[in-house]
């Protein structure tokens, strides 16, 4: 069974993320879907737990989309990109698909546009579950390998995986080298054809380029299907033996984690009680800063708790204007918690109930 | 240290206490440590872009909350009945 993608919206605008949050969440593929008012948040949580697909509108304050795109591109260069936009320019158009993103949408206003913004974002969602290459989509690289062989072509195919690239020389219909980072020929062919996504370019053919590469190519693309399923056995038999963040089976992580993954939670911070310096963070725009706020605030809620004689501070929580924050009191570490805006009072209450259970575990 | 009483007063940005249904027999010093510690913790939260306009602290024995006025505070204090 594929995992739950993890879906990232960034917009300035609170309403706009919000429904886009609510009309993604209902999607068929049910993806967890996270919500960042700015690019700088925006890379707080992207920094947290991988994601599969970011959604981003290019004018927003501070960090702008394209700003945004450009550091998501170099750093995480497999997450696909929907750009989502209320100017319909032409050179802005170009410009993101320039920097390599899936679609490019304006803004939803009509019932129909949201139509088309849900589609797409599922589309996008399914051909990234399907692997493949942009402008094959469908098709893995292998699929691509044999198109061109079986047509007899001489070409180069240059394939790039985020920020590394690859070459294939096919020449008559038959591979004869591949390079990759510092592999070459047989080593160079098996490192690209284990790369899942990325982008395809056919160059034209280089007559000179010498063969490196003997075997035929159907010999070729079997050792390699051989030698990855092997890897692929390899990497299952290690499951498990992580930390678990990140990882969706929410039993296999620990309590901080499963926080994380309680409804409506923006950030998690934790904080020793001891060390202020000591904070775990997920989601946080600035984990060290936010643990002195919580560790700092919660001192001064206790003291005064102490001199009116008012018993154990259980939790403080406040509303805010971008997000909700709550501080619960631990007695070795306590946790600053950020929960999104549209939940109500209860909503928060429930939320945090469910989070003191997490934690106590 | 009396008995926490139940009603409400405002701050000042500038810590001045300038309405209060609390009780006068209630240390004024210490509605202006309550008052002064929400106006901090909204200053600061803002500080930390998490601006807040409303903050409730729960203690087994009352729950105190203060609201965001103008860089100021409405402090309530409603001490728990057993």
């Amino acid at each position: 069974m594929s995992q739950r993608r993890n879906i990232l919206i960034v917009d300035d605008e609170q309403d706009l993320l919000e429904l886009y949050q609510a009309l993604l969440s209902k999607l068929e593929s049910t993806p967890r879907v996270m919500i960042a008012d700015s690019g700088k948040r925006a890379l707080a949580v992207l920094a947290s737990e991988p994601f599969d697909l970011l959604v981003t509108d290019l004018n927003m304050p501070g960090m702008d989309g394209f700003q945004l795109l450009t550091v998501v591109r170099s750093k995480y260069p497999n997450i696909r990109t929907v750009v989502i936009s209320g100017v319909s320019d032409d050179q802005y158009r170009a410009r993101a698909y320039g920097m390599g993103i899936d679609v490019f949408l304006e803004k939803p206003s009509t019932d129909e546009d949201i139509r088309t913004f849900v589609d797409c974002v599922e589309g996008v969602l399914t051909r990234e579950e399907a692997g493949g290459f942009r402008g094959f989509q469908s098709m893995s690289l292998v699929d691509l390998i044999q198109a061109e062989c079986m047509a007899g072509s001489s070409c180069v195919l240059k394939i790039t995986n985020g920020p590394i690239a690859g070459k294939v020389w096919i020449k008559d219909g038959d591979v004869i080298d591949a390079e990759a980072q510092s592999l070459k020929a047989e080593e160079g062919f098996l490192k690209i054809l284990e790369w899942k996504t990325g982008n395809f370019e056919k160059l034209p053919e280089e007559p000179a380029h010498e063969r490196a590469i003997l075997s035929s190519y159907q010999g070729l693309l079997l050792d390699s299907a051989q030698t990855l399923d092997m890897a692929q056995a390899a990497d299952q038999g290690l499951d498990g033996e992580g930390e678990g963040e990140g990882v969706e089976g929410t039993e296999s992580l620990s309590g901080f984690g499963q926080i994380t993954r309680c409804n409506g939670v923006e950030f998690v911070l934790s904080v020793e009680s001891e060390d202020a310096e000591k904070v775990k963070s997920w989601g946080a725009e600035s984990p060290d800063k936010l643990g002195g706020w919580a560790h700092g605030q919660l001192a001064q809620f206790r003291t005064i708790g102490e001199k009116l004689n008012i018993g154990q501070l259980k939790q403080a929580v406040g509303v805010g204007l971008k997000r909700h924050v709550a501080l619960l009191p631990g007695s070795s570490a306590s946790l600053c918690v950020g929960i999104q805006r549209s939940f109500s009072p209860s909503e928060v209450r429930e939320t945090l109930k469910e989070i003191s259970v997490k934690w106590d575990s | 240290m009396e008995k926490l009483p139940s009603g409400s007063f405002r701050i000042s940005a500038a810590g001045e206490i300038s309405a209060s249904t609390i009780p006068g027999g209630f240390p004024r010093e210490t509605l202006t440590e309550i008052g002064e510690m929400f106006v901090q913790a909204f200053r600061t939260a803002q500080e930390q872009g998490i601006p807040l306009k409303e903050l409730g602290l729960d203690y087994a024995g009352a729950k105190i909350t203060g609201r965001e006025a103008r860089g100021g505070a409405v402090v309530f204090l409603t001490p728990r009945k057993f």
